[in-house]
């Protein structure tokens, strides 16, 4: 098994994400992280579905993806010839000694204090799936009281053309 | 308010029923008016749904009002379409199916919200299954009330969203002409399948302007029709080197109307053809060339010749586990060609050496010219093939064993019902031992004359799908073969048969009990046989039961009845007949490769079975 980045771009309309979850389910994909968000074509939404399965299966999921009437366009994102973003806000216990050590460390990782209180502060941070998990390692021992992270967004590198072709092709 | 109305304002409410059945600005004598309202007038949803049917070129449909849908029925009364009212909804289904298959254009269902739509889910996933184009029209609760567990409400959309190849959920009577014509190009092009629209009951009684779109534009949906010619060359290359190749023909050949182009590749080849369940009638069982069906009860030649083979050209078929037995004993010798309308079906069971992703009417098409250029510089010598392919032929040809205590053999019984209706007649089977003996001692000469629910196995399908083929095509004979079982789950649409002068024949091929569940009792659970004796010999009378629907009903428990008896409901074509044909319940099909084993252990015979492990199964 390894994990394998798919851009979809999709028809903006009801029900949509509801398809895609209902053909995993039934064929027994398994996603890793699923993010679903607006491109520069209102008519058309951009998903980004991390998946593990074996490499032989990837292309089963593509073509049986690809099927979905609503789906435009499908292609595996190469991780080196795409950008690829996870945003993580993790709760991070903190006393008068350690918060000067963990503010240090959010600077390192180039993340940012979005909140503060007395005994914890609210890191913001983005990256690639091993720096976010990077960050983790190193606020780990301070206590992570709370964390949210967001599935993988990812882009090709380049000029590429932009999301309305999909829909003028034809 | 709007989203979570009160109970009064919505729903079946039979004492107020202007409310929701009818805008207040129409009236009911309104309706008559259809014909003389121009384009820019205003209809109502309901209106313009049954425009676009007609628009969409149905001219028959088979349904059961209700609620959320009873709008819809208003204009049906004065429209062209013929609406055949069925007992159960799922009649109407498989109904639909059927004339899709009998003629090969879309069938169409119709039913009311919640229950009536859920009945349909079987027949949808039935269709899909089988790649059969029909289109399912359903009413649901008003769009205010859509999630609110009102009366009569069921996410169908959310519901049959696995088991069709696309669905709508309507809420806007302005979208009803745009979804119906895009419902039916998606059911009718690229790979067949099941649509279902379900339309609010507020978008049926709504005013609208009725805008029929000339052309359907989905950017989503752009069915491959060609191959590309460098996989043509790939493919006549392979088949120009192989000494052992097997036509493996699937029901594409019959979707994509290509039995004469198959025929011209069988005999430019001159290789063995086998004709998956799907695909029977698509080559004439009485060509030379024809090895029969392969799979779980296919003849030992099909099957064998697909096990030996250094070549499968791939036509239109799945490599279902039911034509493969297990996988990775399956063909072991050889190369693949796969042609497929379906992208997705290109390696999804067998890895293809060479896929052709087209239409494979226009795949043969362009295959059959480069093949011969190719044959003019050499053609493989297939003698010694044909040797071995006919050694099996002649040493495994099916056949089965007269019952010895005197009483009937189904095998028989369905091979005369064959012969004496011919390889005009329609047959259609039900699910089981009757519908595997229909597909192998009925013998088919063209596509479109064999009916049966071959992928999702539904019990029940046969008698409203022979109306449904009846229906299509009124001036053939069609014949149901069914067992006990399957005709006691959809029985009562013989009623909507003898109303409707839909004079479809039944053979009821009646072994008091479920068959082939006691057959695998018989072979893997040491003859224990729980819960598969019906005892229908006595209960129902079954030729008691057809009178009272309004049929004929004939017995037959001899052999030498069964002629005449065939004969006589042959010649009934004024009313449904049912003949009860009471046969011996220990007949098994044969020959059978047991689930989850190799086709190579293929048995045709009892006698010859090996100790199977029954966790295999």
């Amino acid at each position: 098994m390894s994990t394998h980045t798919l851009s979809v771009l999709v028809e903006n309309s009801p029900g949509v994400l509801a398809r895609i979850a209902s053909l995993f389910s039934r064929r027994g994909y398994n996603i890793d992280s699923l993010a679903v968000g607006p491109t520069e074509d209102p008519n058309v939404s951009r998903m980004t579905i991390v998946v593990n399965v074996e490499s032989h299966a990837l292309a089963q999921v593509i073509a049986q993806t690809d099927k979905l009437i609503n789906v435009l366009s499908i292609v595996e994102l190469d991780p080196v010839a795409s950008v690829q973003r996870e945003l993580l806000l993790v709760k991070v216990s903190t006393t008068p000694e350690t918060r000067s050590q963990v503010l240090e460390t959010v600077q390192l990782f180039r993340a940012k204090v979005v909140d503060v209180a007395q005994d914890a502060v609210t890191i913001e941070a983005t990256g690639n799936s091993e720096k976010i998990q990077a960050l983790l390692r190193v606020l780990e021992p301070y206590g992570i009281k709370e964390l949210v992270q967001s599935g993988l967004v990812a882009m090709e590198r380049g000029l590429k053309p932009g999301t309305s072709q999909h829909l003028d092709n034809n | 308010m709007v989203r979570y109305p009160s109970v009064e304002t919505e729903g079946f409410r039979v004492s107020r029923p202007d409310v929701n059945f009818l805008p207040h600005e129409m009236s009911y004598e309104s309706y008559g008016d259809r014909e003389e309202m121009n384009m820019s007038e205003k209809i109502t949803g309901a209106q313009s749904l049954v425009k676009s049917l007609e628009h969409a070129g149905v001219d028959v449909m088979f349904g059961i009002p209700g609620g959320a849908i009873l709008p819809a029925y208003d204009p049906i009364f004065d429209s062209s379409i013929r609406h055949i009212l069925v007992r159960h909804e799922q009649g109407a289904g498989h109904a639909a199916t059927g004339y899709a298959q009998a003629t090969g254009r879309v069938g169409v269902c119709m039913a009311t919200s919640g229950p009536g739509a859920t009945n349909l889910v079987t027949p949808l996933a039935d269709a899909q299954m089988d790649s059969v184009p029909i289109v399912a029209i359903t009413g649901q609760v008003a769009s205010g009330a859509i999630g609110t567990d009102a009366f009569q409400e069921a996410d169908i959309r959310g519901i049959t969203m696995p088991v069709t190849k696309h669905n709508f959920l309507i809420t806007d009577a302005k979208d009803i002409p745009q979804a119906i014509a895009e419902a039916f190009h998606i059911a009718r092009t690229g790979r067949p399948g099941a649509v279902l629209v379900d339309i609010a009951k507020d978008a049926l009684t709504n005013l609208t302007e009725f805008h029929w779109p000339e052309t359907v534009s989905l950017p989503g949906y752009n069915p491959i029709m060609e191959p590309t010619s460098q996989a043509v060359k790939d493919a006549a290359a392979l088949i120009a080197e192989s000494t052992s190749p097997v036509l493996y023909v699937g029901g594409g050949v019959i979707k994509s109307n290509a039995a004469a182009e198959l025929m011209q590749l069988a005999e430019l080849t001159g290789a063995p053809v086998v004709t998956t369940l799907m695909a029977l009638g698509s080559f004439p069982d009485s060509h030379e060339q024809h090895l029969g069906m392969p799979g779980m009860h296919g003849t030992v030649a099909a099957v064998t010749a697909l096990q030996k083979a250094d070549l499968l050209i791939t036509l239109g078929a799945r490599f279902d586990d039911r034509v493969t037995g297990k996988l990775s004993s399956f063909a072991p010798k050889a190369k693949v060609i796969h042609a497929d309308i379906d992208p997705a079906e290109i390696g999804k069971n067998r890895i293809a050496d060479v896929a052709l992703v087209g239409d494979v009417k226009a795949t043969i098409k362009a295959l059959l010219p480069e093949l011969a250029e190719r044959f003019k510089v050499s053609k493989p010598d297939l003698t010694a093939w044909w040797a071995q392919c006919n050694s099996w032929r002649t040493k495994y040809p099916l056949g089965f064993d007269e019952p010895t205590d005197g009483t009937l053999s189904p095998q028989y019984v369905i091979q005369r019902i064959g012969a004496i209706a011919g390889p005009d007649a329609i047959y259609v089977a039900g699910v089981g031992q009757h519908q595997m003996w229909a597909s192998q001692f009925v013998k088919y000469e063209k596509p479109r004359t064999w009916l049966n629910s071959g992928g999702l196995g539904t019990m029940g399908y046969a008698v409203p799908a022979a109306m449904g083929a009846k229906v299509g095509a009124p001036d053939t004979v069609v014949w149901a073969i069914d067992g006990d079982g399957c005709f006691q789950m959809t029985n009562q649409e013989l009623v909507t048969c003898a109303l409707n002068n839909i004079p479809v024949k039944i053979a009821i091929i009646n072994n008091e009990s479920l068959g082939m569940v006691r057959q695998w009792q018989t072979l893997f659970y040491n003859e224990r046989y729980s819960n598969t004796d019906l005892h229908s010999k006595r209960i129902p009378d079954f030729a008691m039961l057809a009178e009272a629907m309004g049929c004929v009903g004939l017995r037959c428990e001899s052999k030498d009845d069964v002629d005449r008896v065939i004969k006589e409901a042959m010649a009934i074509n004024d009313r449904p007949v049912v003949v009860d044909f009471s046969v011996h319940r220990d007949a098994m099909v044969w020959p059978m490769v047991a689930a989850g084993t190799s086709n190579d252990d293929i048995v045709v015979a009892k006698s010859m079975a090996p100790i199977w492990d029954s966790q295999e199964l």
